[in-house]
């Protein structure tokens, strides 16, 4: 499979990416594990890539205080044996762990799997349970976008056309668990729970259960209210809009959301 | 076309590519090497798996503009002076083969793996080969070859 054809730059800098993505038809490529795919089945079909994977100073975990500091175009074979994550925020690196397999974990960056924004994606579903914040640059300057607002629809995001995710800022927890579900090795989640304490309270995020990575509110009400794990997770459905697919049918993710979110909440 | 400069098991290669050429065809078409499999061509089943700056890659999902300026390595740039490199020598001695054609994806696979892990257990080779496929053997020597390799301190 041969991708249609397309210009291609290589931005030195995110400044120049920002005026190379003035092209409206342009794409940015990080490590390509999303978008070359895409490309090959001419899904996507960019007159311009605009080739950001030669940014190095956007690839660092750093220990910020109160938070956890992630370049956007760190690879997930780096976050998987990070020490600060190890220490502060284990579930990234252990939820990176889980995309792909160690070659798609060689070259995949946690800004492109973000900015792609599957929702049966893992990081995404860590990201939201964990309140991460999206540090977003464009022709207008530097903004930050709350989890709960980045995920708008599938494969879609609130960054503008010309924005570069260019830093994920995630708490320090001690207590975070991520659990998947995949038909085979290497598969996307038919269905992932993340579950961490952050400021005092649990939350739940689901992978794939519905257009967009999804806080499990219902469960965490419950939980706020004292249910134990069985009850609260009972009520992981609600607000959900399981797909049916290949990997399962809708009726199948629920029943494993349910399984996976008192799992998750008993190893939490 | 955009050139590209870059080294190919120890040779130094610059040429003119289409940006949308996939490593793995202008290693096989351009350059002639052909022991990098072309298999799913869907970055599922690993056989065109090469190194790229000395970590695994699926060459299908790789554009051959993004590897200017690295270091390739491919299943041909394992021996030397005629010696199999100890993965190979391991898969042949385990006979971790059946077909064969899944076979440089795997070697690739295990090499990189050992740089990061030189004393894999069982469990770790099995989830560390996740991205290979092999119709043929059932893994069973594939998993012993990579434990032999390991002894040999490849």
């Amino acid at each position: 499979m041969i991708p249609a054809a397309f210009a291609y730059r290589r931005a030195a800098s995110v400044d120049e990416a920002i005026e190379l993505l003035a092209d409206e038809d342009a794409k940015l490529l990080a490590g390509g594990h999303s978008l070359i795919p895409a490309l090959k089945l001419r899904i996507a079909r960019p007159s311009v890539l605009v080739d950001v994977g030669r940014l190095d100073d956007l690839r660092y975990v750093r220990d910020d205080g109160d938070r956890i500091a992630i370049g956007a175009l760190t690879r997930h074979a780096q976050l998987t044996s990070d020490p600060v994550l190890e220490r502060d925020c284990a579930v990234v690196a252990r939820a990176a762990a889980l995309v792909g397999d160690p070659q798609v974990r060689h070259r995949g960056t946690i800004g492109g799997s973000v900015a792609h924004a599957d929702p049966a994606s893992d990081l995404p579903t860590v990201l939201l349970v964990l309140d991460a914040d999206f540090v977003a640059r464009g022709p207008d300057g530097e903004r930050t976008i709350a989890a709960s607002a980045f995920f708008t629809g599938p494969f879609e995001t609130a960054l503008a056309p010309q924005e570069v995710l260019t830093e994920i800022r995630v708490p320090k927890v001690e207590r975070s668990v991520y659990l998947k579900h995949a038909r085979r090795a290497q598969d996307w989640a038919t269905v992932g729970v993340a579950a961490a304490v952050v400021g005092g309270s649990t939350q739940v995020a689901l992978a794939s259960m519905g257009p967009t990575p999804l806080r499990a509110r219902a469960v965490e009400e419950a939980l706020a209210n004292g249910a134990g794990a069985g009850d609260a997770s009972d009520r992981v459905g609600e607000g959900t809009e399981p797909p049916s697919d290949v990997s399962g049918s809708g009726e199948y993710r629920a029943h494993l959301a349910q399984v996976y979110a008192r799992r998750a909440l008993e190893r939490l | 076309m955009t050139n590209v400069a870059l080294t190919v098991n120890g040779e130094r290669r610059e040429t003119d590519v289409e940006p949308r050429q996939l490593l793995v065809y202008f290693l096989r078409d351009e350059l002639g090497l052909k022991g990098t499999n072309v298999g799913c061509d869907t970055s599922s089943c690993g056989a065109c798996t090469v190194l790229l700056d000395g970590e695994s890659v699926k060459s299908c999902t790789v554009l051959a503009v993004q590897a200017d300026g690295t270091e390739v390595t491919t299943i041909e740039g394992l021996a030397t002076d005629g010696e199999l490199h100890p993965v190979q020598q391991a898969f042949h001695e385990q006979h971790g083969l059946q077909c064969g054609f899944c076979t440089p994806g795997f070697v690739m696979a295990t090499v990189s793996l050992l740089k990061e892990n030189p004393s894999p257990t069982e469990s770790e080779i099995r989830h560390a080969l996740e991205g290979n496929l092999c119709r043929c053997t059932g893994y069973h020597n594939i998993v012993r070859a990579v434990e032999a390799a390991a002894r040999a301190g490849a």
